[in-house]
């Protein structure tokens, strides 16, 4: 009976194991060992750290790192302060069939691709766009007006593309609430603001420290985005990664960039957890 | 429990026997560029020969990533650029040597497949034969930009704002011809050849602030180009000529400094499976009915001897509009690229999409 429960654990365990094993682990390692390659002649290779080095060496991918990072630090924070009164309102005001209809609201954009998406923002925002010649006709502006490619516009699509990521839980722990706390906090004298500060956003953080590690990780990793609407301004460390691997043709480099991002984006959301005095074992439980 | 078994092994002997007469009619996994192999042209080859085309459409950088990815597996014919075959297949050997005596060299131009022939040679084997060729230079809206002559130009301050142009090596390549400078000469001297791209580095970050943005892809030029956003970009000659079509005063010309010509070629990844269907594909393909029928839906001219009879008048007509007999003699064809070299160019491109 025992050994039978254990063989019903191991084959439920399997699939995902082998998941985690053959594309995750494999893959990692893999990329690991390519990164700690340097190319010293046609197809000769020695073991060395040269390629992490250049990353530190070099200005250039330093910055393009630290521009990343604090572009996505600024979506997140974006998105959790559109997300927080939509989800508040979804999860406590509406009520009923509204409140699922507004919910599906959020959902829909996400029926359609990523680049759907972006080359939706595209139309709008170039120069010859819907909203360019919007502002010609009603008189606000006298030309043409460029709103694409620039660093604005990256924010914009980000903080859209995201924004999902970061309702859904938001919604999930603001629904836990009761509507009684509230009510006696304000019975017990609170204003609106008191309130918020002391009942609903305590009560939300596991929510908020979710969403925004998910929205964080999601803007440092996007490489559609910014691309296609950051034009020639966009420098996003994605797109280095990419470059190294396709258009160079230099996958060492390519691989080191890989596990530095997986290596700092860790460190700063550690960083943020200690920062705001939250722990990962307090959002998950 | 005996009639699963059973329906199981009847399975098994029709999946063995369907693989048995797949062996002698092929599935040839096509690694190409969009417009080079036309559902047209796959259906008639299939019923000719009886093999199965699978068509992946792809460019050159990523052409070579994927094929080392597998260390050239996956796909059975790839069309890399004729520039890009000798390096990647000394640094990773992804190909393997095309055996000549099964392609039909009269289907050819000479002169073409001798060149190609010539710079696909790695350790005395050839391992490219050429298929389409064209080149890259300016698209320019002529009514409001017809100053644009020149790489170089699109850098004057009438266009400033309104001018567009890929990130990649043939900006380098157009912009160093353009300035004077020779980067092909300078190819075996790693050296000479930084040299010429840190000029090429300056005067991109000086232009920069006249730049509209980079273009990234052919359909993202077009767009540009239509809504009349760009008046003046680096573009291939089919881009143009597709332009030319819709509006009239846009239209390709080759730049005062040459065109730099390109070859696409085919070559075999190392382990292909259906070398059979490759030969017969490329003999198909050659011929000058059917290598009109790829002009027609790629834009571009092939190496197929006598297909120039077949093509269509108005593409003839934008051609000899772009390129008068000098403006082809002119042409700069890319030759083999030294394996190491994209690292310098890499660098370039690098800073000046970081450069203010």
């Amino acid at each position: 009976m025992h050994r039978e429960a254990k063989l019903g654990l191991v084959l439920l365990l399997t699939p995902l194991l082998l998941w985690l094993v053959l594309l995750i682990f494999i893959p990692h390692i893999d990329l690991f060992l390519v990164s700690m390659r340097e190319r010293v002649g046609v197809g000769q290779y020695d073991l060395s750290f040269a390629n992490y080095l250049t990353f530190f060496q070099e200005p250039l991918y330093l910055v393009t790192f630290l521009r990343t990072a604090v572009m996505s630090i600024f979506a997140t924070i974006l998105t959790l302060l559109i997300g927080f009164p939509v989800a508040y309102y979804i999860a406590k005001m509406a009520k009923g069939r509204t409140q699922s209809a507004l919910f599906l609201l959020c959902l829909v954009p996400f029926w359609v691709s990523e680049l759907v998406r972006t080359f939706g923002w595209m139309i709008l925002l170039r120069e010859t766009g819907i909203i360019s010649n919007l502002l010609q006709s009603v008189g606000l502006a006298s030309g043409p007006v460029e709103m694409l490619y620039n660093d604005a516009a990256i924010m914009v699509g980000l903080v859209y593309t995201s924004m999902l990521f970061m309702v859904v839980p938001l919604v999930t722990t603001l629904e836990s609430l009761p509507d009684e706390v509230v009510e006696a906090g304000y019975d017990l004298g609170g204003n609106g603001l008191s309130v918020l500060r002391e009942i609903i956003i305590p009560h939300a953080m596991p929510g908020i420290v979710s969403g925004s590690i998910v929205v964080f990780m999601l803007c440092l990793g996007n490489y559609l985005t910014p691309t296609m609407l950051g034009g020639k301004e966009s420098l996003w460390f994605t797109e280095l990664i990419y470059s190294q691997f396709i258009v160079r043709f230099n996958w060492e480099l390519g691989a080191a960039f890989g596990f530095l991002l997986l290596i700092l984006s860790s460190v700063i959301v550690w960083g943020m957890l200690r920062l705001t005095g939250q722990s990962l074992e307090k959002t998950m439980g | 429990m005996k009639n699963q078994s059973f329906k199981l092994s009847a399975t098994i002997a029709v999946a063995a026997t369907l693989g048995a007469g797949a062996a002698s009619a092929d599935t040839l996994r096509l690694l190409t560029w969009g417009g080079y192999a036309p559902e047209e042209i796959v259906a008639k080859f299939e019923a000719e020969t009886g093999h199965t085309v699978e068509v992946t459409k792809s460019n050159n950088e990523e052409m070579i990533a994927k094929l080392r990815a597998t260390g050239g597996g996956g796909f059975d014919l790839a069309q890399p650029s004729q520039d890009r075959i000798a390096g990647p297949q000394e640094e990773f050997g992804i190909y393997k040597p095309i055996d000549l005596s099964k392609i039909d060299a009269s289907l050819f131009i000479p002169s073409m497949l001798d060149a190609t022939k010539g710079n696909t040679t790695v350790g005395g084997d050839v391992y490219g034969v050429p298929h389409v060729w064209g080149t890259s230079g300016l698209v320019v809206d002529t009514a409001k930009a017809s100053m644009v002559q020149d790489y170089t130009d699109l850098c004057a301050s009438d266009v400033a704002g309104k001018v567009s142009y890929r990130l990649k090596r043939p900006t380098l390549i157009g912009f160093a011809y353009s300035m004077g400078l020779d980067p092909f000469a300078a190819y075996g001297d790693a050296a000479a050849y930084e040299d010429i791209m840190k000029q090429v580095e300056a005067k991109l970050i000086e232009c920069k602030a006249g730049v509209k943005t980079y273009w990234g892809g052919g359909d993202e030029l077009m767009g540009l180009m239509r809504s009349g956003e760009v008046v003046a970009s680096m573009a291939w000659d089919t881009g143009g000529w597709k332009l030319n079509a819709d509006n009239a005063d846009i239209t390709f010309v080759a730049p005062a400094s040459g065109a730099l010509g390109w070859v696409d070629t085919f070559v075999l990844p190392a382990k292909g499976k259906a070398d059979d269907a490759a030969y017969a594909w490329i003999n198909f393909v050659m011929q000058p009915e059917v290598a009109a029928m790829i002009t027609a839906a790629a834009g571009n001219f092939t190496a197929s001897k006598g297909a120039d009879a077949f093509a269509a008048d108005d593409l003839k007509a934008r051609y000899q509009a772009s390129f008068p007999a000098e403006a082809i003699d002119n042409i700069k064809w890319y030759p083999p690229v030294p394996a190491g070299l994209e690292a310098i160019e890499g660098g370039v491109l690098d800073r000046v999409k970081a450069a203010k």
